[in-house]
């Protein structure tokens, strides 16, 4: 299987420089976890026509304030509103997590690599993600349960903190509900009221079996838990070309021009962020990178 | 009537296990079944015990005066529970709660270690299988303590 790798490849975006912002309006605002909210924006002008691939990310910039780069969480086939789901973490997110419906915010990309969706057709898909990481993964779910029957079993694992860091619960319920998908949960603490599984979401993938020749994977989430995950993948023989990853890095420009991403003998913005991890595996274990 | 051999030879915990080793073990091994809410064992209490999940779901907790009980882990059809019969003082270091109907086998640790003292080649193997778990849950339980998701605002 190729790796995703084609950036050029990146549909055509209806902000024509990737230098100058787009005004977008926040059309909807959902908390959904105690630090993480989605942004539902719709363009003020242009034609609205907007389009991304699973995996890809967005430049947000919260006027005053500045840029960060976050992953798109809608449905491919649906970009208009474009969703964003968010977490609060530094100046510009905490920022933005104080915009209300109605407000202005400056969007640049879409940019990136993609997941693999299309070369996984045929095959078996493992989604693992871990807190924040079912974000850019849910672009993924919507494509393969849009055309399910091109695929083989589909998994989603999905790791938190606490049952209260679980991500769009209603649709991990929809999910479940299926017979088509299998859904597993995890977290890693809990009271004795949870009656779901608790620990690493590593301990998910021992539940099922995989079939190395005809299986992809897509793990996102902190480092050391794709790292980890990886490592059980290749334990179960997954080669390394069937593992892909998304990565993340202090993103800027999102042309691989200003080098903040820069990776190695890559830029995180422009190769990535997602990876066949045969392209990552040695630099991952670099420290100084 | 059915044996327990061919249940136990399903289990991936005895996976690729000689049937004749198998056959010593069956006579250390019994059906148990666990209803919802049902403690298996408490922390700190004897045990000379050790479970293969066949169905069902098994929270370990540890209770704490002013958390209530927490889950650390939660164990479900195919896991091994408890190695504290390896070992003295043959004392359980959590409790072990059924959170789902649970039905097992359960193997007699004391009659367990006499076989395998007695066969060293199968004291061994099992021994072996049960470091890959203890490796397992430890390698889980450090990436569960970086607390990987990140701080709270």
């Amino acid at each position: 299987m190729e790796p995703v790798f084609d950036s050029k490849a990146a549909p055509k975006a209806a902000v024509f420089s990737p230098m100058v912002p787009e005004i977008f309006r926040v059309e909807k605002y959902r908390k959904e976890t105690h630090d993480t909210y989605t942004l539902e924006l719709r363009p003020t002008s242009g034609t609205g026509e907007y389009r991304f691939k699973a995996g890809q990310f967005n430049m947000l910039y919260k006027f005053g304030v500045g840029e960060a780069a976050i992953s798109i969480s809608g449905d491919p086939s649906l970009p208009n509103p474009l969703i964003h789901t968010i977490r609060a973490v530094g100046a510009v997110t905490k920022a933005m997590s104080k915009l209300k419906v109605g407000d202005m915010i400056g969007v640049r990309g879409p940019f990136g690599s993609c997941w693999p969706v299309q070369e996984a057709v045929g095959n078996d898909v493992l989604i693992i993600a871990g807190g924040i990481g079912l974000a850019p993964l849910r672009p993924v779910i919507y494509q393969v349960l849009a055309e399910r029957r091109k695929y083989g079993k589909v998994f989603l694992f999905y790791g938190t903190r606490t049952p209260e860091d679980l991500l769009y619960r209603a649709e991990l319920e929809k999910w479940r509900a299926r017979f088509d998908i299998e859904v597993l949960v995890t977290v890693d603490r809990a009271s004795s009221d949870w009656h779901g599984n608790v620990g690493v979401v590593t301990t998910l993938l021992k539940k099922v079996a995989i079939d190395p020749d005809d299986t992809v994977a897509m793990i996102c989430g902190p480092e050391i838990m794709m790292r980890f995950v990886a490592m059980d993948l290749i334990r179960k023989d997954l080669g390394l070309d069937r593992i892909y990853v998304s990565m993340e890095r202090n993103m800027k420009c999102g042309i691989g021009l200003c080098g903040h991403c820069q990776y190695g003998p890559t830029f995180i913005c422009k190769d990535g962020p997602v990876f066949a991890y045969d392209h990552v595996i040695e630099l991952l274990a670099r420290r100084e990178i | 009537m059915e044996t327990l051999e061919p249940i136990l030879a399903a289990h991936p915990f005895f996976k690729g296990m000689p049937l004749e080793e198998l056959k010593l073990l069956v006579g250390c091994a019994s059906n148990v079944k666990f209803d919802v809410g049902q403690f298996i064992s408490r922390e700190g209490s004897e045990t000379s015990e050790f479970f293969i999940i066949r169905q069902g779901k098994v929270a370990l907790e540890l209770f704490s005066p002013t958390h209530g009980a927490i889950t650390v882990e939660t164990l479900d059809a195919g896991d091994v529970m408890g190695w504290e019969w390896l070992l003295s003082p043959y004392r359980t270091i959590f409790d072990a709660k059924a959170v789902e109907l649970t039905r097992c086998i359960r193997f007699d640790g004391k009659c367990l270690r006499g076989k395998l003292e007695e066969d060293h080649d199968l004291g061994y193997e099992m021994l072996k299988r049960f470091v890959k778990i203890i490796v397992e849950r430890l390698s889980a339980t450090r990436l569960q303590l970086l607390d990987i998701y990140g701080t709270r605002v």
